[in-house]
């Protein structure tokens, strides 16, 4: 399978905290892959890292077989290859209305950089009527983000990403808040990622949902890979019995510190 | 919705402001010529709330503007009075004003300075440089009100409506577009909201900011030079006196503190609003003492409401 992101030998800290630790990830270009692991594993720190928000201190990194430097990535250059990102806190504008949160940083506009509004507000109008069970709800183009549900706003995000078209879905934490229908929804989207030809990164703690619809897991742990393994012949159990272990081992490896 | 209601409500303060005026004192208030008198001095401090709004939407604030006009009007006045063409002295005065701008968005994008402090250094800093340039000395101008330059940014029109009331509204009409209708407005918008946020989103926050400072210092410099061509005069301290009131004109007017919303209409009104007080309550038989309680009245008065609004709104969500 031809890869769509590669990247290698990363490292990220902020301050004294390693928030990767010489981390090398890969994913193929129609492969579904989890990323687990703790709390603060570094799992968010990596996917921003490949989304252009972030800059990585040292490593390498290939997207679509395009060499970039990690050091100097944007979140515009990470569109242009393809990468949609659903962040998994602080992923719309509050005081701003959907339409304009649709089009945040990349607006519709002529060549002075006036916004067509109405060709936006219709866009805006027709993904809140096709997505992730939001039909029922009255969200219209104009009503403000800040006064969304969390299941509201999760699908605001992601209808956002499957507008874009993007060969590449990065989730962190899209479930989070969201009643069992659009926990379904959201899996249903995955999976179509997966059917379209096109390859995604699906964070969660949720692990029965990551182990539904992954092709691989890869689990973080302080800021290093601990494990990579297909799903193919692990059942959610064994992956459970998996998580135990390294957070346990994390625990007995912290207490032998401090005897 | 929220800016349809902010938009009301500063309408509202405007109409029981005039109204109150009107039954103190019906014979000034009834005849154009107060009308026009306003329609003279109030565009200088509007044109420079205008501007304001930007930054404050951005998240930031600049307390340096009134050295930039003093700095730039000082500029326009000195290269006409040496003999320049006064759009010569206007483009360089607007050049130097965007530069302060400039400076100001550098100190607090590059350098991480706060802007309330890194502006309050720049405003004594070029304060100071304007009276060592101009070892404190007045320009006189009054040359300046023969030329077509003076009659058309100052001029008397029909009516004997003065131009630059015609400048204001016409600024009033491009920034609201600019504003609402344009990426670097929505860009500045989504800064304010959450620099975080824009930040994931793609939007160069450093450079949106730097853009509101400079837009800001543009804005001021078109001002000041347009004080010194009513005045036919510039002095050292001009510009000293806008502080307050153009912030009270961009708070009254509807933009939240908080950076993020704002209203281009509210700052034209609430411009309008701080800019009658003082004439009114004069003619009103009062002494000007109480023009500044009455100033602080209306602040507290108008943002205390949208923040009631704003509060109430919130609760009823669920
Ligand atoms: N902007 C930042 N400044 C300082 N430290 C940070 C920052 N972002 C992340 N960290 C630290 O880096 C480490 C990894 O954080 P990260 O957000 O990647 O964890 P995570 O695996 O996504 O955790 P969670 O499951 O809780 O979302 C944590 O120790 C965190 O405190
Ligand atoms: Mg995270």
């Amino acid at each position: 399978m031809t890869s769509a992101v590669s990247m290698t030998n990363i490292f990220k800290s902020y301050g004294e905290v390693k928030a990767l630790d010489d981390v090398s990830f890969d994913l193929g270009s129609n492969e579904v892959v989890g990323l687990l692991g703790d709390n603060g594993a570094g799992k968010s720190t990596l996917i921003k890292i490949l989304a252009g928000v972030t800059r990585a201190d040292a490593g390498t990194m290939n997207i679509n077989g395009q060499a970039i430097d990690p050091r100097g990535h944007t979140v515009a250059r990470a569109r242009r290859l393809g990468i949609e990102t659903v962040f998994q806190d602080k992923s719309l504008g509050e005081k701003q209305p959907l339409w304009s949160n649709f089009f945040a940083g990349r607006h519709l506009t002529n060549r002075w950089g006036f916004i067509d509004v109405a060709a936006e507000m219709r866009v805006t109008r027709e993904i809140l009527g096709n997505i992730l069970g939001l039909q029922g709800s009255n969200l219209q183009p104009e009503t403000i983000a800040g006064t969304l549900s969390g299941g509201e706003r999760q699908g605001v995000a992601i209808g956002r990403a499957m507008h874009f078209n993007s060969r590449i879905v990065v989730l962190d934490e899209p479930t989070t808040a969201l009643s069992l229908r659009e926990v379904d929804n959201v899996l249903a989207f995955v999976r179509r990622i997966k059917r379209d030809g096109k390859a995604c990164i699906y964070i969660s703690h949720n692990i029965s949902h990551v182990h539904a619809v992954v092709d691989r897991f890869v689990i973080v742990d302080k800021g290093r890979i601990a494990l990579d393994i297909p799903k193919n012949g692990t059942s959610l159990e064994e992956l459970i019995g998996i998580m135990v272990d390294i957070a346990g081992g994390g625990d007995q490896a912290r207490a032998g510190t401090h005897p | 919705m929220r800016i349809g209601n902010v938009n009301c409500t500063i309408f509202l303060i405007l109409g029981m402001v005039l109204g109150v005026f009107i039954l103190l004192s019906p014979q000034t208030f009834l005849s154009p010529r107060i009308y026009l008198s306003y329609m003279s001095i109030i565009p200088f401090p509007a044109i420079v709330a205008l501007g304001a709004t930007f930054v404050i939407i951005s998240g930031e604030i600049d307390l340096s503007f009134p050295s930039t006009m003093a700095l730039s009007g000082f500029v326009f006045s000195l290269i006409f009075a040496s003999g320049g063409h006064p759009l010569l002295g206007l483009l360089a005065a607007l050049t130097v004003g965007a530069l302060i701008g400039l400076i100001n968005g550098l100190i607090v994008v590059k350098i991480g300075v706060p802007s309330i402090i890194a502006t309050i250094g720049t405003q004594f800093f070029w304060s100071g440089f304007t009276m060592v340039v101009s070892s404190g000395l007045a320009i006189n101008i009054v040359a300046i009100r023969d030329t077509v330059t003076h009659t058309f940014f100052v001029g008397r029109l029909f009516w004997g409506i003065p131009a630059q009331a015609l400048w204001c509204l016409g600024l009033v009409a491009v920034l609201w577009l600019l504003l609402n209708r344009h990426v670097f407005g929505e860009n500045i918008k989504f800064t304010g909201d959450s620099a975080q946020t824009a930040r994931a989103m793609g939007i160069d926050v450093g450079r949106t900011k730097i853009g509101a400072f400079m837009l800001l210092g543009a804005l001021t410099a078109l001002s000041g030079s347009m004080v010194c061509m009513e005045m036919a005069n510039w002095w050292p301290t001009q510009g000293e006196g806008y502080l307050l009131p153009v912030f009270a004109a961009v708070f009254v007017g509807g933009t939240s503190v908080f950076g993020g919303t704002g209203t281009i209409v509210g700052t034209l009104v609430g411009a309008m609003v701080i800019g009658m007080l003082e004439a009114g309550i004069i003619s009103a038989g009062f002494s000007g003492f109480w023009t500044r309680m009455a100033y602080g009245l209306i602040v507290v008065g108008s943002v205390s409401i949208y923040a009631w609004m704003d509060r109430s709104r919130a609760k009823m969500q669920p």
